[in-house]
């Protein structure tokens, strides 16, 4: 179905990332110099997760005559914007400096990716908010980022990936939303692999399609990792946002985790209420792909999930999950829709809240040398 | 304790087949009479050489008495060793009709030197039939291969193949490739032409690879879960590898991988097989199909939905044809089939599940 009424929230865009080249603008002299010098500027940072061309990646009728799918503001607002009377859609810059092995290069990157993404998106389109690209395996060097990018309240969130080099719950990540917790940014951890290692416990799969399906499971992953290491209970303000998972796969993790707490707490006795509680408190899942095949069984597994404050609305914009205006599938009830289209995202995301979200403080261009 | 209303259910009529029960050695020098000399000298000497940091001992420490139930130790040896602890404990007062053994330790299927995985197996197949099936009929084989050499595998299977005590054939969805792999066709070949199930237990070792996408997890809370999602995983490769195009004949049985994200993953990819076919041209038909007709799931450890009847909606969308009671005897978390249901099902569906789905599949009369 369609939506329904105007001023709904996009929690997943995904704008065409910029080339290395059109970065060098937001680096300093070292990493400029280091960028031309070794022809870094001509590559892409595609993600192998994400190849260009496949009919995952985009929508045919959004692709683009010339130059990538979602690659100018025009075509955003054209598709992803005005057609479903978003009032706020949240970027997602999927860069692939986050798999570069070399920490400083890949902070340095991150940082102008999102200074380019406050410049390039935000300060020409008031509607658009996004996250803020983080070198998650340099975790002091991630927080810097968030410190350095925080003052701009239209940065709403964090962004991770769903498979990297360590399970996200880990303490060596608790820097990250501790500075996330302060302030006011959720969590989003999104699909998409670094490949650090093989996307299944046996091994590396053939194909493509494969390693997308395999997404959800690295989310179950993820979310069972921050469950059992206690980030919850250390960061009781933070939520989590499950960008690009699928949805369906949820009720098995409730009702697992929920069971086996029950067997084997003792490992882990700082989870002091069944797991299935925490989720519904902490986590969202963004709307698209939804993997329910009809209405009837989306309806009796948001009834298994248990909860209608948990899905965020989002498009996942130009990626091609369903097609013409029809983003809202069947089987959600009226006050489902209004929920997730609009009173969820806000639960979500404090900064959405605030007044001065709508303000413009660019001008703020800092280079920071590493 | 509470046996003799166990008594009382069995002999109210309430026969079961269970399909998982976990046979153990006395001791490693119980495989001795059934390896040539060459094996035992190394089994002595060298022991296993398997994927992780810790010799002789599970690197995610279990939550109770080695991860066995507390009332389940014999007098001597493991949990499991002792067949007459086995009927006298589980076998006969829970009315198990045919149990399926699951060799899991020491079967070959994840050492590394193959030469020795080779000869474990064959040894620990002989030692299945005479240590537990020939004494006891009720209980039934299956064939350990060490699949990282289908060769061998195959012969093994061949080997086996006319005897019927051996129901299925075992493999570990821990592998070093995904089991759809064209490697592993010859297995499934051999499978197919022997009218054998493939068997895939999940395994406390692994073939190399983290239990997870972004590596290895820190608790046993989500190692025992990560049996799930790389259920998951195995099932997905053997769809879009064409397994089961290529193999018709083909049988699976995942066992104590859970079964109630079995709907979700046949949706999710449907709907991806929908939109990336022309990467995988040689998947024919809808990926839920295949699971449909190829796949069987056990029931241990049973998802515990916070309202029961939500279950029976899962196992409506997977079939209730393809569901197959087990238990995990002697491991913790045993399920027990006068608790294992919290909501009702028909007397209908639980014949199916308990008894007639696992002995339409294996043949058994």
């Amino acid at each position: 179905m369609k939506v329904p009424f105007a001023g709904a929230i996009d929690c997943d865009l995904h704008p065409a990332m910029p080339g290395a080249a059109a970065l060098l603008p937001y680096l300093a002299d070292y990493w400029r110099d280091q960028l031309v010098n070794r022809h870094i500027d001509k590559y892409s940072f595609v993600l192998t997760s994400y190849p260009p061309h496949s009919p995952l990646s985009a929508r045919p009728d959004w692709r683009q005559p010339s130059g990538a799918p979602a690659g100018d503001l025009d075509a955003i607002r054209r598709h992803a914007l005005d057609p479903f009377r978003s009032r706020i859609g949240i970027c997602n810059v999927l860069h692939g400096a986050v798999a570069l092995f070399n920490e400083d290069m890949a902070a340095a990157l991150c940082a102008a990716v999102n200074d380019w993404t406050a410049r390039e998106l935000l300060d020409r389109e008031p509607r658009l908010r996004a996250s803020i690209l983080v070198p998650t395996h340099s975790p002091a060097l991630a927080v810097d980022e968030i410190e350095r990018v925080a003052a701009d309240r239209r940065f709403v969130q964090v962004l991770l990936f769903a498979m990297g080099d360590m399970l996200l719950g880990r303490r060596l990540y608790w820097p990250i939303y501790a500075a996330a917790e302060k302030h006011g940014l959720a969590i989003a951890i999104h699909a998409g692999s670094t490949y650090r290692h093989a996307p299944t416990p046996s091994g590396w799969p053939a194909h493509r399609v494969e390693d997308y399906i395999a997404q959800s499971t690295a989310f179950e992953s993820q979310l069972l990792s921050f469950l059992a290491e206690g980030v919850f209970q250390k960061f009781p303000a933070l939520k989590l946002v499950l960008s690009e998972s699928g949805v369906t796969w949820l009720p098995t993790l409730l009702w697992r985790t929920s069971k086996t707490w029950r067997g084997v707490r003792p490992e882990v006795p700082w989870i002091d209420r069944p797991p299935g509680e925490i989720v519904r408190e902490h986590v969202r899942l963004t709307l698209q792909p939804l993997d329910a095949p009809d209405g009837e069984t989306l309806a009796r597994t948001l009834e298994h999930i248990g909860s209608d404050r948990m899905l965020l609305f989002s498009t996942d914009y130009p990626h091609w999950h369903f097609d013409g205006d029809d983003v809202l599938p069947d089987g959600l009830s009226a006050a489902a829709v209004r929920r997730l289209l609009i009173d969820n995202p806000l639960d979500t995301y404090p900064r959405l809240r605030d007044g001065a979200a709508m303000s413009d403080n660019g001008g703020q261009k800092q280079e920071a040398v590493r | 304790m509470n046996v003799p209303l166990r008594h009382a259910a069995a002999s109210a009529g309430l026969t079961i087949v269970d399909c998982d029960i976990h046979p153990a050695y006395r001791t490693p020098q119980d495989l001795h009479p059934f390896l040539p000399a060459r094996w035992r000298e190394h089994m002595t000497t060298f022991g296993e050489h398997l994927r992780q940091g810790l010799s002789g001992q599970l690197a995610w420490p279990r939550m109770m008495a080695a991860g066995m139930r507390l009332d389940s130790f014999p007098e001597q040896g493991p949990p499991g060793s002792d067949l007459k602890l086995m009927q006298t404990q589980h076998l006969d007062p829970n009315g198990v009709e045919y149990g399926m053994l699951m060799q899991l330790s020491r079967g070959g299927m994840e050492e590394r030197n193959l030469d020795f995985a080779a000869a474990l197996s064959g040894a620990v197949n002989d030692w299945q039939l005479e240590a537990f099936v020939k004494p006891e009929p009720r209980l039934r084989a299956g064939i350990v291969v060490p699949q990282e050499d289908a060769a061998f595998a195959v012969s093994e299977i061949e080997r086996r193949a006319d005897d019927r005590r051996f129901a299925q054939i075992l493999i570990s969805p821990r592998s070093s490739d995904p089991l759809g792999h064209r490697r592993y066709w010859p297995i499934y070949e051999a499978a197919q032409r022997c009218d054998r199930p493939i068997a895939l237990h999940v395994q406390g070792f692994s073939g190399g690879h983290a239990s997870t996408p972004s590596g290895w997890p820190t608790y046993y809370l989500q190692e025992h879960y990560a049996a799930t999602t790389g259920m998951q995983n195995t099932l997905t490769s053997l769809v879009f590898e064409g397994v089961f195009e290529r193999f018709p004949g083909l049988k699976v049985v995942l066992i104590e991988g859970g079964f109630a994200w079995a709907p979700a993953l046949a949706w999710r990819m449907d709907k991806h097989w929908e939109r990336m076919r022309q990467e995988v041209p040689h998947v024919k038909r809808p990926p839920s199909e295949y699971v449909r007709e190829h796949c069987w799931f056990t029931t241990q450890p049973i998802e515990e939905p916070e309202t029961p009847a939500h279950l029976a909606d899962i196992i409506g969308w997977i079939g209730w044809d393809r569901l197959m009671f087990s238990t995990d005897y002697p491991h913790w978390d045993f399920d027990d089939p006068q608790h294992v249901f919290k909501f009702q099902p028909t007397e209908e569906q639980k014949q199916k599940i308990f008894r007639d789905n696992a002995k339409a599949l294996y043949g058994l009369q």
